[in-house]
């Protein structure tokens, strides 16, 4: 048969290739200069990369995940590999209770000092202990002034939107996300449980779903900037992004306050490379090298002396200067009881 | 017939490939099902049967038990997608895979390639894609206001027809290649014959090319009508996620809502479901064809 | 093969179904069309054209992230074909020419399930079941999962195929006394071969797609170009995908044409054409 030998070929070819990357990979795990980091994908700057590896000549794979929740999912069932894992603030305590990070005592690193003091004490993660800040960012939302001419500075002009801006609204797509900043709107504490507030807050969400067009927490400074939506949810990098594109787009710091969070790098259980990581985590607490991070990604960053690397365009909009007398309210795991209730407005929800 | 030893030996690595690396991760998700939630996602004792519970009746805010619609309405709803996504891949997919056959073999190559091309391309791209095209600033209407068709945007996207349109478009090459696959082998005398015997086209395909391609057609139906059930992109991305279909559902349990052991029962039910309905769509074409 | 039989009658000419099948590829290829035209747009928002750009193909260039993703989607995927047909077809073969008194409804049941069964589930339960095992082998334990989930996708169209097909020949060529693997390789293999071609493409393309079981069971460095992009979503989708995808598409159009070109001359149109007579006979011919 003709096909035979070119099969054979290509079969083997195949092989080949298979075996080499197999026979790669362990190779450069045992070597002793690697680290393993794993974060969203276009959130760690090849340059910060790059420089990392020119001054301590380790190198460095970049694996990456879509979500706080699909990281707890993997990591719970039992993946691993990875040195370095960015975890948002609210997971921080989960994956310590669930023992699936361990302790760093990054109090004790040379470079702790240069993080603003407010960022060395956090709620989630006192002593530092376990994390230190890699960025952090405000989550409010964005409308466009050339259809709402009137001035806005409430967050019920989201959930209540005008006629103007009635169909064109985009939310996000996480029920954490949406019910976080729908409780700051009511003026109620996150992780709220109490059931007369879980009926209010099904009956607020429920009242703005008919003049929502979409819930999705993705491509939104996209959306926003074709004009596909009128008024989002949007977290703050990516409102700068938006805005750059039309600027007629506003973010708004409403009178009832933002939800705030913040991403975290650690350490997971079972690294193989945690010196290295230790090495990195140091490493993006000196202020040149978390600038060039904040440049590549647009968000704020916990080191007060990097300011003078950031780039103007990004340092002085507005997204990135919230007023003083902004409620910042940083996001919460929430015990179990209040869980399920946002579960359950989250499936009444989009049922 | 084979020998029963080689039979056996046949057999062998599929089922023990996927009786091993499947049958045993599903082995674990029963178990799952009858455990408990762990606050923070993964399972603990005790065993229970809560999770099934969940599926009609779920504690209100006040801790009441109460029958909620919720999750068999997101199941009907599903379902019903899924047949229509089948259906309609049926429908569109039949003439292409008979266009294909009637082509010669040069040109069949060409033409099943062509087809299949575009699913080298993710489908997550894909998908953003049909939003560049579908949505109010995107292509389709900007050429039909353009074309002065319609004065405003019409609303393409964000609701089901638009996930149908999705689910559709992704899952139509396994509709084709398995009914092409099966026409292939059909004996062009037959059909010379039956013109000879001045058939019209309409008796031809449901006395003659309906009963043969049967088999291609029944594969078609499991490839497509399966993963639909499952599918979560495209409820997601194109229809807003206004509307939750059970894909999403399961997906959202062992994500946001980390609750493992109701995802676990939501997929056992599926399956359960799927699979009888395999059984009985197996029993009928086995007691069908007699090619 | 148009060639009209007496009275100028040729039922394979029907132009209605070409209308029909051109339309349905247009349909495919529009999302496509947009891909390749918006990878060269020099706006970094995917949605709004902002001129002429090559940039984001040199992005890729320079991104080893995105191509080392890429490659590994590819080798899995390549690998989880070749392994999932051999399979599948072994398995098919069994089942309907194999002497089996029970088991078959079984053995097919089981075989299917990875279909059935909703994805979230198989990525997380294989996880845990891999690490509980310890099995950390690199590329393997993912090859070794999109096997799995690749065998029934190979296997429909294969057995609608052998179905289709009937045992005649192969009986036929038993009673010459033929050897098993000869039928194999000589009857049933090369009858088999839109079947198997049909699987193949089935389960590689399924392989590519796949993001779940990627995601939940790939190791460090094994990121997949599905999980990559998937990543991408938070900070927003840049037109790095669209300019990876158009090269992905161009890799494909490529290889098809190399497929196209070296199955010509044997397999799909071989043993069947040989076997069947001239196309234009009639009836009055035969009698």
């Amino acid at each position: 048969m003709k096909i035979k030998p070119r099969l054979l070929a290509t079969a083997s070819a195949l092989l080949l290739g298979l075996a080499a990357s197999l026979g790669a990979a362990p190779a450069r795990a045992q070597s002793a200069g690697v680290l393993h980091i794993y974060n969203w994908t276009d959130y760690t700057s090849p340059d910060v990369i790059a420089e990392f590896t020119k001054e301590t000549g380790i190198k460095v794979t970049l694996d990456t995940y879509d979500s706080n929740e699909t990281l707890l999912a993997k990591l719970k069932a039992g993946g691993s590999g990875y040195d370095l894992v960015v975890v948002s603030d609210d997971f921080v305590p989960i994956f310590i209770s669930q023992h699936l990070i361990q302790p760093i005592n990054a109090a004790q690193m040379p470079n702790f000092k240069n993080l603003a003091p407010q960022w060395q004490t956090r709620a989630w993660d006192p002593k530092a202990a376990y994390t230190v800040p890699w960025q952090w960012g405000t989550t409010s939302f964005m409308y466009d002034s050339a259809i709402d001419k009137d001035p806005v500075n409430s967050l019920g002009t989201l959930f209540n939107p005008p006629p103007s801006l009635q169909g064109n609204v985009g939310m996000f797509g996480s029920q954490s996300e949406v019910v976080d900043l729908a409780l700051i709107y009511m003026g109620k504490p996150l992780c709220d449980a109490n059931p007369s507030d879980m009926e209010a807050l099904v009956k607020l969400l429920k009242g703005q779903k008919p003049f929502v067009k979409m819930y999705d927490s993705d491509g939104v400074s996209d959306r926003l900037a074709a004009g596909e939506v009128a008024m989002s949810q949007v977290w703050s990098g990516d409102a700068v992004r938006a805005r750059l594109q039309k600027p007629t787009l506003r973010y708004v710091y409403a009178k009832e306050g933002a939800t705030g969070w913040m991403d975290n790098m650690a350490v997971p259980v079972g690294a193989p490379d945690y010196q290295n990581a230790l090495k990195f985590i140091n490493f993006m607490m000196d202020p040149k090298n978390i600038a060039t991070e904040t440049n590549f990604a647009g968000y704020q960053n916990a080191v007060p002396a990097s300011a003078k690397y950031i780039t103007p365009s990004i340092a002085t909009s507005p997204e990135f200067n919230p007023p003083k007398d902004l409620k910042v309210v940083f996001t919460m795991a929430c015990p179990a009881q209040a869980t399920k209730d946002y579960d359950r407005v989250w499936t009444l929800l989009r049922q | 017939m084979l020998k029963l030893r080689s039979t056996l030996l046949l057999l062998l690595p599929a089922v023990g490939v996927i009786g091993v690396f499947m049958a045993i991760p599903m082995l674990i998700t029963l178990v799952f099902s009858f455990m408990t939630a762990n606050t923070y996602g993964g399972v603990t004792m005790p065993l229970c049967v809560d999770a099934y519970v969940q599926m009609l009746f779920d504690q209100n805010f006040d801790g009441t038990l109460s029958f909620v619609p919720d999750y068999v309405i997101i199941m009907v709803r599903s379902v019903y997608l899924a047949l229509a996504t089948t259906v309609l891949t049926l429908l569109l997919g039949f003439p292409i895979a008979w266009y294909i056959f009637c082509q010669s073999p040069a040109r069949r190559m060409l033409l099943l390639t062509l087809v299949t091309i575009p699913f080298w391309i993710n489908t997550l791209i894909r998908t953003y894609c049909w939003i560049l095209l579908l949505r109010d600033q995107g292509l389709v209407n900007d050429v039909l206001e353009y074309l002065r068709v319609i004065d405003h945007p019409l609303p393409l996207l964000y609701n089901q027809s638009a996930i149908l349109l999705g689910l559709v478009y992704t899952f139509l090459p396994f509709m084709v290649l398995p009914i092409y696959a099966t026409l292939e082998r059909l004996d062009t005398r037959i059909i010379e014959a039956a013109y000879d015997l001045y058939v019209t086209r309409w008796r031809l395909f449901r006395r003659v090319i309906w009963p043969l391609s049967r088999p291609g057609v029944g594969a078609g139906a499991v490839l497509v009508f399966a993963p639909a059930l499952g599918a979560f992109l495209q409820p997601d991305m194109l229809g807003g996620g206004k509307q939750l279909l059970i894909g999403s559902l399961i997906e959202m349990q062992f994500t946001a809502s980390r609750d493992w052991p109701f995802g676990s029962a939501l997929a056992i039910v599926v399956t359960l479901a799927v699979v009888i309905a395999l059984i009985l769509q197996g029993r009928r074409s086995n007691s069908g064809v007699k090619a | 093969m148009s060639k009209p039989t007496e009275g100028g009658f040729n039922w394979r000419h029907a132009p209605e179904f070409g209308f029909f099948t051109t339309l349905m590829v247009l349909f495919l290829y529009a999302p496509l069309a947009v891909l390749v035209v918006y990878s060269f747009n020099a706006n970094r928002l995917v949605t709004i054209w902002g001129g002429f750009s090559l940039r984001w193909f040199a992005k890729v260039v320079q991104n080893g992230d995105i191509q080392a993703a890429a490659v590994t989607s590819l080798i899995v995927a390549a690998a989880a074909t070749l392994c999932s047909v051999t399979i599948a077809v072994a398995a098919a073969l069994a089942l309907a020419r194999g002497r089996l008194f029970v088991g078959r409804g079984a053995a097919t049941g089981l075989i299917m399930m990875p279909l059935v069964v909703p994805e979230i589930v198989v990525a997380t339960t294989t996880l845990i079941f891999f690490s509980t095992l310890g099995m950390t082998i690199g590329l393997l334990n993912l090859i070794i999962a999109h096997t799995v989930f690749c065998i029934p996708f190979a296997m429909l169209p294969i057995q609608a195929r052998l179905q289709a097909m009937g045992a005649t020949n192969e009986d036929a060529a038993r009673d010459l006394y033929g050897s098993e693997w000869r039928i194999f390789r000589r009857i049933t293999l090369p009858l088999l071969m839109p079947g198997i071609v049909a699987g193949g493409i089935l389960a590689f393309v399924s392989s590519l797609d796949d993001f779940l079981i990627s995601f939940m069971v790939s190791g460090a460095g094994n990121t997949t170009l599905p999980v990559y992009v998937y990543g991408m979503m938070r900070m927003g989708v840049t037109p790095e995908v669209n300019a990876i995808s158009t090269i992905l598409l161009v890799i494909s159009t490529l290889l098809a044409f190399c497929v196209f070109i070296f199955s010509r001359p044997t397999a799909v149109s071989g043993a069947p054409a040989a076997k069947r007579p001239s196309l234009s006979l009639s009836t009055q011919e035969i009698t």
